[in-house]
């Protein structure tokens, strides 16, 4: 065995209209934990598809224990020692947990499927990284975060001396992502190496032994981890300094009241009940709590997605019902949804038609659209935004998270809302565009637009929001001004309720 | 890296022209020179031809700026060209090797009666695409014709014919049994699209259910006294020429061209201009490309569900009438299996079974290489069950090479 357990050399991948890699190299030490950082759309995730045999490199060559590999499919890559646990999950929800982990290799008596040896195969790897989980409970009736468990164990299984693991704590609490530091560390101490992809800064440092930075498909360079610092990463994926993460707040709110929720509840007790609160006109309204904290469900609920069982909204001092997206925004509410790919963009569909759609009547007579008429709305807003696509009729799937994201409030925006609720608006997408988002948010409040705001980053909760309200278990446990509102305060009222 | 070649597209766009301008120029010669009588009409096809190839080349330098000025040769554009274009040259090929077995193919004649063959094949997959593009389906169809048929010609029968339907019924003006037939297709048409967009149901079981009703209703409806499910035969005149008459027909010279040629060809203007130009078409669009954020972007699924099923079941209704007019004749039995042609000629002419793709452009192609298949091979007297089997396998290569064109790898 060479110095290297993995040598990616001037990986180059094109996509039709991106170069998604462009001559990226990575080397990684046999029993080291690798991080590979950079922002989204850096192209981390793509050179670890290359290399797990998702895609196939257009150019480059990819060196496995000091031999070349062609590697076409994920099996292949198994075989030689590979495994990864990928960003999003995709379990067969209505299959057990251990057909999930042995899917493609179940252990064989005969032609029959060997179920004893499986559960106990099963047992045994939960052991070893200390889980405790029934195999046999059906894949869909788990938490996240232990499903996310779960997928480690699978990577595990394959006795790999390669592991990728890409954004592994992102539905993880601190304890659990405690837990897998431990796992690593064991699965280090018997020589594997870990390809460690994360965005979360003190993570890495904490973690990983060396860190490969990457930026928007280009190879920016290897670092000991101990050589590096927050800083010096933010400023190496970026390109410049990012000293300042969010824009600097130059209005003053407004004071009159323009939306006022009274004791709103859900018709499903578990979900918000008796919520009330107010928003101010030119005001950046932070929602802050857990996950499960019903936040998602109270807002879907204003935007007429939910039943609302008893409670009244009031906008601008009248009253009015939602039941359906229609209502609400005819009374100028605008959603950008939490799940960009579930509910937000359609993937197959222009840039263009994505950003008319909400507005698509606007520009038709009895029915009939005036293409023209769509064209321009769709370029201004999106040249007001700022979106970097090559066309308007580059399908939306080829852009980025951030530039998606941007199409997406350039949607709303043509329905001229009064009131912008942002669920998330900056989950997933990278630190440059993060900012971008921030400073069309300040823009929107300057021209006397209202916004709710969702948001599980305490950072962007407590440096965006003017008020922040914070919500536990259905029910608002508190509302903090700017100046009350810190860590501390907001974590203590998120947890107000918790038995 | 591949080797590119990049060439202005104006380049191109004059090759096109002088190729065209070539064979336009050689089928002229053919006719005025050369001719013999085992060409047939082989010189207009070539004329023909070369006119498309000048008009296309002419397109070419008109959209440059729209579609990029310039045009880049590689073998991976080569080989999308292939994989886009598989059908079509499969098609050619089909063509030549058919004209060189019986040169009597080449007739002008010929053309038009696959065209109109095609027409209310055409009309019915106009319908069933929308059912396709939100990721649905339409079974009830075939069984919408057979009883726009049934219902059309059983009050419109001569006074003289032994047997008729409603012995008794005056001659009622032609066009109340063709509402009355399309509006029991609209009836159906509303009770799939409630059970899809009410009920979530999905539209493959929705359509299974109606499909089954539609033709017990029909049938039950054929099997009245006097009737008892008799063929319904004697079909007047006025009605049979909405599916018989032949435009332009010179007695000895020339048999004319189908009005359903033409019927066709607007109701198709029509259908492209609902998909691309209006409100609803890109619902349809984005219902089938992502039906979660359509519902947030406040589209209203429920109206465009409702009015694709209704839309959809209309068109089913108007061809059912013509098929009627066209046989002259109908039974319960009409339209089975036509829902699975229909469907069959969207996926091969690029519409996704998982909603949100398709093209019109594609479905008019899907379904003239059926009806060609079908004419061709049966000219050249392939057995129809060997045609069976071709047309299976087009399927399944069609749809192949599609899906290949989606997969990144």
């Amino acid at each position: 065995m060479g110095e290297y357990v993995l040598e990616m050399n001037n990986i180059t991948k094109v996509f039709p209209g991106v170069k998604a890699l462009d001559n990226v190299s990575l080397k990684v030490r046999p029993g080291s934990v690798h991080a590979l950082m950079g922002e989204n759309g850096a192209g981390k995730s793509t050179l670890m598809k290359c290399l797990f045999g998702i895609y196939q490199e257009d150019d480059g060559e990819i060196i496995l224990d000091g031999k070349k590999e062609n590697i076409t499919t994920s099996k292949q890559a198994l075989d030689l020692g590979v495994s990864m646990i990928h960003q999003e999950l995709h379990p067969i929800r209505f299959r057990p947990v251990m057909e999930n982990i042995w899917l493609g290799r179940f252990p064989m008596r005969g032609i029959a499927v060997d179920k004893k040896t499986m559960i106990r195969k099963t047992k045994e790897l939960f052991k070893e990284i200390d889980l405790d989980i029934n195999p046999e409970v059906l894949a869909g009736s788990l938490s996240a975060s232990n499903l996310q468990l779960v997928e480690i164990a699978k990577a595990v299984s394959y006795n790999s001396k390669i592991i990728i693991m890409d954004e592994p704590t992102s539905s993880l609490t601190d304890n659990e992502t405690d837990h897998l530091f431990k796992i690593i560390r064991q699965l280090q101490g018997k020589g594997c190496a870990i390809i460690y992809i994360s965005h979360k800064m003190e993570e890495i440092l904490k973690i990983a032994d060396e860190v490969t930075i990457m930026r928007d498909g280009q190879y920016v360079g290897t670092w000991p981890s101990g050589e590096l610092t927050t800083d010096l990463i933010i400023n190496r994926m970026v390109g410049r300094d990012m000293t300042n993460r969010f824009p600097e707040k130059d209005y003053i709110p407004g004071t009159e009241v323009v939306l006022k929720a009274e004791d709103l509840c859900s018709p499903l007790p578990k979900s918000f009940q008796h919520v009330s609160f107010e928003l101010h006109r030119g005001e950046i309204l932070g929602i802050g709590g857990l996950v499960g904290a019903q936040r998602t469900e109270l807002v879907e609920a204003l935007f007429g997605l939910r039943a609302i069982v008893s409670g009244e909204v009031e906008k601008d001092g009248e009253r009015f019902k939602v039941k359906s997206v229609q209502d609400a925004k005819k009374h100028g509410l605008a959603l950008l949804t939490e799940e960009r790919r579930a509910s937000g963009v359609f993937p197959i569909l222009s840039v263009l038609d994505n950003t008319v759609i909400a507005s698509q009547k606007t520009y038709a007579n009895h029915g009939v659209l005036r293409q023209s008429k769509r064209l321009k709305a769709a370029k201004e807003a999106n040249l007001q935004l700022n979106v970097k696509t090559p066309t308007l009729e580059t399908l939306i799937q080829d852009l980025s998270g951030g530039n998606q994201q941007k199409v997406l409030i350039a949607r709303w925006l043509l329905t001229h809302p009064d009131i912008l609720i942002l669920d998330e608006p900056t989950r997933g997408i990278d630190v440059g565009a993060k900012y971008e988002i921030y400073t069309i948010m300040l823009d929107l409040i300057k021209q006397g637009k209202s916004i709710i705001m969702i948001s599980s980053e305490m950072p962007e909760l407590l440096g965006m929001s003017d008020r922040v309200m914070v919500m536990c278990e259905g029910k608002v446990s508190g509302v903090l001004n700017r100046a009350e509102a810190d860590q501390i305060e907001v974590m203590r009222l998120a947890t107000r309720f918790v038995k | 890296m591949q080797r590119e070649k990049v060439i202005p597209r104006q380049k191109i766009a004059i090759v096109y022209i002088i190729v065209g301008f070539v064979l336009a120029l050689v089928g002229v010669l053919l006719k005025v020179a050369f001719y013999k009588k085992t060409m047939y009409d082989l010189p207009w096809w070539v004329i023909g031809i070369g006119v498309i190839l000048v008009g296309y080349g002419l397109l070419q330098i008109l959209n440059a700026e729209r579609i990029g000025s310039e045009v880049v040769f590689s073998q991976r554009t080569a080989k999308s060209f292939l994989t886009n274009n598989a059908i079509i040259l499969a098609l050619l090929l089909l063509v030549i090797v058919i004209m060189f077995i019986e040169p009597r193919f080449m007739q002008n004649k010929v053309l038009l009666d696959i065209m109109t063959q095609s027409s209310t094949r055409l009309i019915i997959a106009l319908g069933i695409c929308f059912t396709l593009l939100i990721a649905g389906t339409d079974l009830s169809a075939g069984r919408m014709v057979g009883l726009a048929a049934v219902i059309s010609t059983s009050m419109l029968q001569t006074p003289t014919y032994g047997n008729r339907f409603f012995p008794n019924l005056p001659q009622i003006p032609v066009a109340f049994p063709i509402i009355a037939a399309i509006v029991a297709c609209l009836l159906f048409g509303v009770l799939n699209g409630f059970l899809v967009a009410r009920f979530d149901m999905h539209p493959f079981i929705a359509t299974l259910a109606t499909q089954v009703m539609i033709f017990g209703a029909c049938s039950l409806y054929f099997d009245m006294p006097p009737n008892r499910s008799q063929p319904i035969g004697g079909i007047r005149s006025d009605f049979t020429a909405l599916g018989q008459t032949m435009l332009f027909s010179q007695k000895g010279v020339f048999d004319g061209i189908s009005i359903l040629i033409p019927i066709a060809l607007v109701i198709c203007v029509i259908i492209w201009f609902v998909l691309n130009k209006t409100v609803f078409g890109k619902n349809v669009y984005a219902i089938g490309g992502n039906r979660e954020a359509a519902v947030v972007s406040g589209v209203n699924v429920f109206a465009t569900i409702m009015f694709i099923f209704i839309l959809a079941s209309g068109l089913y209704g108007i061809g059912g009438v013509l098929e009627a007019a066209r046989t002259a004749g109908a039974s319960n039995a009409y339209g089975n299996g036509y829902e699975l042609d229909a469907i069959a000629a969207c996926v091969v002419g690029g519409v996704s079974l998982n909603g949100g793709v398709g093209k019109i452009r594609g479905i008019v192609t899907g379904v003239l290489i059926f009806s060609v298949i079908q004419y061709g091979l049966q000219f050249i007297g392939v057995s129809p069950m060997w045609q069976q089997i071709l047309k299976g396998v087009i399927i399944a290569v069609a749809v192949a090479l599609d899906l290949s064109k989606y997969r990144r790898k």
